[in-house]
This record gives structure tokens, C-alpha cells and sequence, in this order.
């Protein structure tokens, strides 16, 4: 897709009454043999500095993909953007050219995967691979470069950060790796970041450690984070406010209080409510039935009608949009009344 | 990442609560082999080299079927119309001592045939098995299995075929003689190639569920293994049958393979090539038979590798 | 419980795998210990938790009770009988009672052999099971047990979803109808919505059979929910085992009471007042664990006593379950769920 535009980048804190990044009406389709796959579908969110946005959804919700569209590190083809808008800023990403929108990618907003020894190359030390980012992006010396390493490595709260400078990734464990990308991901101070599944790999303390350390460094420089995440309990943690994602499409946004409080879809409910819960031990646990819809053959209507204990006729017809139900509050059901009000 | 599933079908979402009632009783259970068998009889391409080959066979069997001349008596050469170009009675002319090509073609079919798919067959078979047994038992079976192989592999392979051939020249064996030192020199390939897909297959999760289901190592290597091991063996065994249908005539080139007045195609080959520049038919019939058969193997081998992967159908 | 009701009876287990240096002379520098010492028990129809983190050994532990591994010392003994021991014909019976359902519903499944192949296994290995002409009856029965469609027998499993090819796992695991499954981390590889799906059939399926179930996974609030009792492992011990209630609402060790309170709660309510312990650093290598007590490496409580003496898993003083801390003490962390 080629589109041509000024090569202007925002100024950092300019742009006043811009958010700090948003995603508008974004689909991403991937043109397989199979068929179209239309991963995203309409998604819109925003993000300010230091707020933390957490994406909510399953495999195959679209949730990675819209990751991925914003940091521009999609496989164009197969995959097409054919409509929507990333704005940082206030500038389009998408209209940016490819040099500018490396400007921006890992050094304005940057991200950190959930695998991390895939991520961290296993022939260089980890010292080398942190200092690269300054010898690339700021021109540092090697010498200066491993200074910075060494203090971003403090940073991230690696123990014996000088003395480990020199290790290779495979003599980290799991929770340092993932420290090690985050030391990454932080080097040139982002504003924004994305962090993908950053714990799903690791074991729960580490998981508390990662987490605590995230938010301390959000804190700290009020960075806008994008938490992408399939678990309620890291979600309930740390967020601000969340947007659930089925089929490629936000199914809900809310404030996180609301959003445990009361949810206004079918989905977030059955999410909720499948988790399980002491006074409820021996019982059947709540189960959204059906299976995660074929994103070959996305369901009429609203995708999630199959699955949906609310469901009506014209469910099956008319997809609902995002119904405004407050501020930061919306809903993709036609019911999400008596969702809210918990009728059934 | 794993977010998007765009492969294979999922079935509608089912009511979990009430599976169907109404039970089929009168569909045939189905076996990887039997659904390969189903699906390859509707694959173009596997029908396509199914009939060269029964061609070739054909060819091979009945050579008289297909040309009345009969390159064996010598009658039928007249060195005066050497390297005749094709006119009627002769449709692809005549070769250097003036013997007719189309003929010769012909009965080279045999020859050719039994030594590529015999040692191509041998060669996967052997390789094939002892790559399995390795695999699967590892440890001081596949150390002295591995090393015997590199042995073998560290054998120059037109050396160590001359070798066995002037060795065993007496031997009455004939072509077989042939089959079985490329056979020998071919089956380590198989093996190696065998012995790492097993390897990567052996520490499947359902390997293991075999196992403690209570599995013997007999069912999993060939239940569980073997089919999971198999596709990349028979890419190689088939496009292998060229190499070996080729080697048979630099054995016979070098004097210890096919020998006159017997014919092969890779013989043919051979000969032709000396006088490639003045008369380059006598090289490219043979030739062209050549590789067409080998396309045709090739073919076969894909669409039967395809036709056992349940994903691909 | 009646001792009668004692189907599996683990003592002492220990199971060290070898570390070797050398090509041609193997000399051996050491051992994982990756099992270093588990008993317990597990009665008819009840379900044993196990929880931990990586590397605290909950896997090896699962291969050595279903006699993947043998065990470097102590008994694994179902129904009076040491499996660890047992060969040939005996072992290949004994299997026929305890079954297991894996975590990767992607691997765990044979690619290459159909739903129907996969699930009627069992029963061409223990011909003595089932007669040849019932085989396929018996094999849509259970389909249609584990809630899948008798007639998607000659299908192949990626023609289905993970839940579905969990189910058809499942399946496989009752086909020889037996006492204990031991259940490896059977929901962590499904989706969210899926995970309830599953463990609701795994409790039906309980309840219908009267299994037994060894329950291993990492999420603590799937495990409170399936366990009648639970254990909790690191570096290859129990460090506690008790009741589900005992341990979730009294733990006793520290390493319980750290684990339960880093479980992230699906409630923003009051997040910022939750007391949470963050442990320090990561766990020690299995190969080389510290003396002692095993956690005091990472543990606020550590004196003297616990680098010098190994403390046993028994009932301590002011607390009614079993722990292995010298300086247990009850202490609510943190309501789950």
C-alpha cells in the first residue's frame, strides 16, 4: 500500500489536545488461500501517557495483530490494511513513509513479546544486544553504549548487572530474560509501550516481579502502556481502563472498575463468571459454550450470537456497533441494558 | 504469533450439552491409508504419473508391443546409415552403428526400469528401517548405527560401485549386480533423513501417550513413527531414481555395469555422448524418456506424500 | 477415609536424572534432582492438586507415577502394587489404571490417525479389553461421553478445536476405564473460555466414574476449584499439603503464602491495599539445591536453623495440615477467586 504524505513527525509533547496515541476504526485482513481472514475488524482505542490500557481477548481475537499494525511490523502481504488510522500524536502512522515510521518504531513506541529467548539473539551478549539500540539510534560509542547497558540493566533490577553484562542470553532465566527485553524496550525512553502476553511465559512470582517492575517504570517516566493480555487477574491488577476484544472487534471498553463491577456484554460476563470461585466449589463452573469463532466465516450479525445466552432475532442480522453507554463506557450488544442490569 | 488461525477448518460451534443421537452406524471406519488411497484416486497428478509409469512398465514387459524391429539381432544395424535422421520405418532415426534408436529405446526401458525403482526401493527400505530402528532406540544403536553409515558415506560412490562390480563380474548376477552396489551406496541418504525425522517425532507428546497407554515399541515405531517419518523419505527415494538410473550408466561407461549387447538408456546415454555434437539424437531420445520417467516418480512420490498428511487433503 | 480406599500410596520417591560429561567413557558430575523425596497418598474418587512453578519438579513427578521414568528410589504403588518396579506383562496391566491427559492438545494427538484410531488405541493394546466387533461402539460411546459427535470418528484431530481435541484426549484416557488420571496441566493451553468447558467435564466425568484425580497445573484458582486436597511443590519436595481450604485460607509455609499472594486477583477492588509478597530472584538450579531447607534462599524468614537442618513435612505446632518449615505459621494471605 503505498501512500504518500509529509514525512512530519510530532514533536514529543506537542499537539496538546491529541491523545497520545489512537488507534481509529483499524481492520486488518490477511489474504490467505484459504481465503480472507479478517483478523481485525473496526477496532478504535486510545492511550495517554501514563495510563495503562489493557487488551483483553482470546487467540484469535486480533488483539497481537492490532499490536503488531501499530508498531508497522506486519507481513505485508498477506497482511492488508485496508481501512482505519493509527494516529500518534495526532500523525497518521500509515501515511508515514517507511523511514519515518523507523523513526518512530523502538524509539517512540516500542515493544516486548512473551517469548523472550526467541527474541534475544543467543550469539551476543546481552550487554551488546541493550547497547546496540544507542550505537544504532544515538550513536554511541561501544565503550559509552555498554556503560548505558550496564545502567539500564540496574534499571530493570538485574542483579550484578555489571558483572552479567557480558553473559549471553541462555545463562538468564526466564523472569531476567524478559527483564533484558524490557531493558530493550525502555533504552530510548519511549512514550509509548506495548507490552504482548509479557508474562504468559513465566511462573507467577516472576510474573508479580515483572508486573511490579512495568508499572514502577510506567511510574516513573509516564509511558502509555498497551498490556495485552488473555488474564483477568493480571488485568484487574494493573489497568486503568480495558477493551475486550472477540472476532477482531472491541466488544466492550470500560473503566476497569466498571468493567468487574457490572460488564455490559454477554462476553465480558461469561468471562467473568467462568472464573472459578470458593463459594461456588463443587459446582459446575460457568461456561460460555460453543467454540472461538472461524475467522474464515466470521457468524452474521454479531459474531459472538452463536455463543450468546442473550441472543435475539436480530442479533443474527444486524452487527451491533459500539453502543455509548457512558464517558469511557461502550458496548457491542443490543442488549447491554439488561446485560448490565444482569436479566436474563 | 499464533493469533489468528487462518488453516484449517473448525467446525461450527456444537451444543456441548446434547451431542447428536442419531449414531451412523454403517460408515466404514477409516485408516490413514485407506483416506491416502481415497484421496490419491482423485489427485490429478497422481493418475497422471500412474499411467506414464504403466506405460513405461508396459514398455518394459513387452517391448515387442511397441516396435517391430528387434534391436537384439544384429541384421536390424546397418553401419552405413549411421546416424540417419528419422524417416519412416525409423521414427527417431538411427544411432552411431546404425541400429534403429526407436528400438533401442524401447527395450532399454527394462534395464533402466528395474535397476532405478529396485534400488530406489532397496535403498528406502534399508535405510529406511535401520534409520527407524536408530531413531527410536538411540543411544549405543544409533552411536554404531550412525558410524557404520558414515562409513559407507565417506565411500566415493562410483569408486565403491566399481569396486564391488570388478569384484563380483563373474558372478552371473547381471544388472542385479548393479541394483545391489548402488543399493549399498545409496541407503545411507535414507537413513540419515529417516533417522532425524524419527528423532523429531519421537518427542511428540502423543509418543509418549503411547507409551503409557502401554504401547510396545513395535506399534510405535510403526503406528506412531514411521507415518509421521515417512513423507521426507519418499521425496528422496524418488527423486533418488534418477540419480541411481544415471549412475548405472557411468558403472556402464566405466565398463562394469550393463554391458553390450544388452541396452539401457543410461548406456544409450553414454555412448551417444561421444558424437553429442554431430548427431545429438541418439542422447536425446534416451534422454528425454529418462527424465520424463523420473518426473514421473516424482509426481507419484508428492501426491503420496501429500495424500498422508491429513492436513494437506 | 478407609485405608481400603487407598488406590495410590507414593513413598519416598526420588528421581535424579544423571548429569554426564564425556563422549566415549560417561562419567557422571552430578544429578538433577528433580524428584528428591515425595510421599502421599490418594484415596477412591478424590482429587489431589498439585501446584508449583517450573522446574519444582510436578512434571518428572507425573512421568514417574505413570511409569514413563522409572524412579531413582522409593515406591509408587497402586492398589498395594509398586508400578515403579513392575515389567512387561504386569506393568502393561497395571497401566490399564492409571491413564494420564496431557497439556498440548496440538501434540498430544497423533496428526496421522483418525479420531476414531486415536481413541480405540487403548483397546489394541489391551485386546483382553474390549472384543474386536465392539471396539467401534465402545470408542462413539465415549465420544459421545466426552461431548464430542460419534459420527466425526474418521475425522482427523486438526479438523478440531483445542477444546474439542482435549476432549478427544480425555476420550483416549477413559477408554481403559481406569482408576487414577493423572491430569498434567490439562486447561493451560486453552483458551479462557474453553478452560471451564473442560474442567466441568472433568468433574462429571469424576463423579460418573468415581476417578481419581492427580490435578498438576500453575493456575491456583483452577486447582482450588478441582482439589479435594492439595500439594505444593518446589525444588522437587512437597513444601505443604493439606486440604484445599487448609492451604488456600491457612497457609503455613512461606513459599505457599508468597505463591498464593502473587496470583493476580480478578478484582480491581481495593489492588492497591493487598498485601503481596514478592519473592526475590528465581529458584534455585534442581542440580545443585541450597542445604537446608530448599526455599531459605529466597525466604524472609531464613535464620540459621535453616541452612543447617532440613525441615520435614509434618503438622506443625498451631497448624493443622502438614508443612516443611521450621518456623510455620498460619497466616491468610490473600482470598483467591
Amino acid at each position: 500500500m503505498k501512500r504518500t504524505s509529509p514525512d512530519v513527525l510530532p514533536a514529543e509533547g506537542g499537539h496538546g489536545d491529541h491523545p497520545l496515541l489512537a488507534v481509529d476504526n483499524l481492520h486488518v485482513e490477511f489474504r490467505t488461500r484459504a481465503g480472507v481472514v479478517r483478523a481485525v475488524n473496526g477496532v478504535s482505542y486510545t492511550v495517554n501517557p501514563g495510563e495503562t490500557l489493557a487488551v483483553l481477548g482470546e487467540s484469535g481475537s486480533g488483539k497481537s495483530v492490532t499490536a503488531q499494525a501499530i508498531m508497522g511490523i506486519l507481513d505485508m502481504p498477506p497482511a492488508v490494511i485496508p481501512k482505519g488510522e493509527i494516529r500518534f500524536r495526532g500523525t497518521d502512522l500509515l501515511k508515514l513513509s517507511e523511514e519515518a515510521r523507523t523513526q518512530v518504531r523502538g524509539q517512540r513506541i516500542a515493544m516486548i513479546f512473551q517469548d523472550a529467548l526467541s527474541a534475544l539473539n543467543p550469539v551476543f551478549t546481552v550487554g551488546w544486544q541493550i547497547s546496540e539500540m544507542f550505537r544504532v539510534h544515538r550513536g554511541m560509542s561501544k565503550s559509552d553504549g555498554m556503560k548505558k547497558a550496564v545502567e539500564l540493566m540496574d534499571r530493570v533490577r538485574i542483579p550484578a548487572a555489571r558483572q552479567r553484562v557480558n553473559d549471553y542470553p541462555h545463562q538468564f532465566s526466564g523472569g531476567m530474560r524478559q527483564r533484558i527485553m524490557i531493558a530493550m524496550s525502555i533504552a530510548l525512553d519511549p512514550e509509548v509501550l506495548i507490552a504482548d502476553e509479557p508474562t504468559t511465559a513465566l511462573d507467577v512470582t516472576v510474573q508479580a516481579q515483572i508486573m511490579e517492575l512495568l508499572a514502577d517504570l510506567q511510574r516513573e517516566s509516564q509511558m502509555g502502556l498497551i498490556l495485552i493480555t488473555h488474564d483477568l487477574g493480571v488485568v484487574a491488577d494493573v489497568a486503568d481502563k480495558i477493551a475486550v476484544m472477540y472476532a477482531g472487534r472491541i466488544v466492550e471498553n470500560a473503566p476497569v472498575h466498571d468493567i468487574y463491577r457490572a460488564p455490559a456484554h454477554p462476553y465480558t460476563k461469561g468471562l467473568l463468571e467462568s472464573i472459578p470461585r470458593v463459594d461456588l466449589k463443587g459446582q459446575d463452573l460457568y461456561a460460555i459454550k460453543g467454540l472461538p469463532p472461524n475467522l474464515l466465516e466470521l457468524p452474521t450479525g454479531c459474531a459472538f450470537h452463536p455463543r450468546c445466552p442473550y441472543r435475539q432475532d436480530n442479533c443474527v442480522t444486524d452487527s451491533p456497533p459500539l453502543y455509548q453507554i457512558s464517558g469511557w463506557r461502550g458496548s457491542a450488544c443490543h442488549y447491554w441494558r439488561e446485560v448490565l442490569d444482569g436479566e436474563q | 504469533m499464533s493469533d489468528i488461525r487462518p488453516g484449517g477448518p473448525v467446525f461450527a460451534p456444537e451444543e456441548v450439552e446434547t451431542p447428536p443421537k442419531e449414531v451412523s452406524k454403517s460408515s466404514k471406519p477409516a485408516s490413514l491409508w485407506t483416506d491416502a488411497w481415497r484421496d490419491l484416486r482423485r489427485r490429478p497428478i497422481f493418475i497422471a504419473s500412474c499411467c506414464i509409469i504403466a506405460v513405461l512398465v508396459v514398455m518394459a514387459i513387452w517391448p515387442s508391443l511397441f516396435s517391430s524391429i528387434d534391436p537384439f539381432n544384429a541384421r536390424t544395424c546397418e553401419l552405413a546409415t549411421a546416424r540417419q535422421l528419422p524417416s519412416a520405418g525409423h521414427p527417431f532415426g538411427r544411432d552411431n552403428l546404425g541400429c534403429d534408436l526407436y528400438a533401442r529405446t524401447i527395450y532399454g526401458a527394462a534395464n533402466s526400469l528395474v535397476i532405478g525403482i529396485s534400488t530406489s526401493v532397496f535403498a528406502a527400505i534399508i535405510g529406511g528401517l535401520l534409520g527407524l530402528i536408530a531413531g527410536f532406540f538411540g543411544g549405543a544403536t544409533d552411536t554404531v548405527a550412525s558410524r557404520i553409515t558414515e562409513i559407507f558415506f565417506a565411500i566415493p560412490s562410483i569408486l565403491g560401485a566399481l569396486l564391488i562390480g570388478s569384484t563380483f563380474r563373474g558372478s552371473g548376477l547381471g544388472i542385479w549386480l548393479v541394483v545391489i552396489s548402488l543399493t549399498l551406496l545409496g541407503w545411507p541418504m535414507t537413513f540419515r533423513i529417516m533417522r532425524a525425522a524419527v528423532i523429531t517425532a519421537k518427542s511428540q507428546d502423543f509418543v509418549i501417550a503411547a507409551r503409557a497407554l502401554g504401547a510396545g515399541s513395535a506399534r510405535i515405531m510403526f503406528r506412531h513413527l514411521l507415518p509421521n517419518a515417512l513423507a521426507p523419505v519418499i521425496v528422496v527415494a524418488t527423486i533418488n531414481l534418477g540419480g541411481f538410473i544415471a549412475a548405472e550408466a557411468a558403472l556402464s561407461y566405466l565398463g562394469v555395469g550393463v554391458q553390450p549387447p544388452e541396452i539401457s538408456w543410461g548406456l544409450m546415454i553414454a555412448d551417444a555422448q561421444r558424437r553429442f555434437l554431430e548427431a545429438p539424437l541418439p542422447l536425446i531420445f534416451p534422454a528425454v524418456f529418462l527424465s520424463v520417467t523420473v518426473l514421473a516418480f516424482i509426481m507419484l512420490g508428492d501426491a503420496v506424500r501429500d495424500a498422508l498428511d491429513p492436513k494437506l487433503r | 477415609m478407609a485405608s481400603s480406599d487407598r488406590i495410590l500410596e507414593v513413598r519416598d520417591l526420588v528421581k535424579h536424572f544423571p548429569l554426564n560429561q564425556g563422549i566415549l567413557f560417561k562419567r557422571q558430575i552430578g544429578a538433577i534432582k528433580a524428584v528428591d523425596g515425595v510421599s502421599f497418598d490418594l484415596h477412591r474418587g478424590e482429587t489431589l492438586g498439585i501446584v508449583g512453578e517450573s522446574g519444582c519438579g510436578k512434571s518428572t513427578l507425573a512421568k514417574v507415577l505413570m511409569a514413563l521414568e522409572r524412579p531413582t528410589s522409593g515406591s509408587v504403588k497402586i492398589n498395594g502394587r509398586d508400578i515403579g518396579r513392575a515389567k512387561g506383562a504386569e506393568l502393561k496391566r497395571m497401566r490399564r489404571n492409571i491413564q494420564m491427559v496431557m497439556q498440548d492438545p496440538y501434540t498430544s494427538l497423533n496428526p496421522r490417525m483418525t479420531v476414531g484410531d486415536i481413541v480405540g488405541e487403548p483397546y489394541e493394546i489391551h485386546t483382553e479389553v474390549a472384543p474386536k466387533g465392539d471396539r467401534r461402539k465402545k470408542v462413539q460411546d465415549l465420544l459421545e461421553v466426552v461431548g464430542l459427535n460419534p459420527d466425526h470418528i474418521n475425522r482427523y484431530p486438526h479438523q478440531f478445536s483445542g477444546g474439542q481435541r482435549q476432549r478427544i484426549g480425555i476420550a483416549r484416557g477413559l477408554a481403559l476405564q481406569p482408576e487414577i488420571i493423572v491430569c498434567d496441566e490439562p486447561v493451560s493451553a486453552l483458551d479462557v473460555s474453553i478452560q471451564a468447558q473442560v474442567i466441568n467435564l472433568l468433574e462429571r466425568l469424576q463423579n460418573e466414574f468415581h476417578l481419581a484425580y492427580i490435578f498438576i497445573a500453575h493456575d491456583l484458582s483452577v486447582v482450588r476449584h478441582i482439589s479435594d486436597r492439595v500439594g505444593v511443590m518446589y525444588l522437587g519436595k512437597f513444601v505443604e499439603l493439606g486440604k484445599d481450604t487448609e492451604i488456600y485460607d491457612k497457609p503455613a509455609h512461606p513459599y505457599t503464602q508468597a505463591l498464593l499472594s502473587a496470583v493476580p486477583v480478578p478484582d480491581p477492588e481495593g489492588r492497591e491495599q493487598r498485601e503481596r509478597i514478592i519473592l526475590q530472584g528465581d529458584p534455585p538450579s534442581p542440580a545443585n539445591p541450597p542445604s537446608g531447607c530448599r526455599f531459605r534462599t529466597r525466604c524472609w524468614k531464613a535464620q540459621e536453623i535453616c541452612a543447617e537442618e532440613e525441615p520435614l513435612l509434618q503438622i506443625r505446632p498451631g497448624t493443622g495440615h502438614e508443612s516443611a518449615c521450621h518456623f510455620a505459621e498460619t497466616h491468610d494471605v490473600v482470598h483467591i477467586g
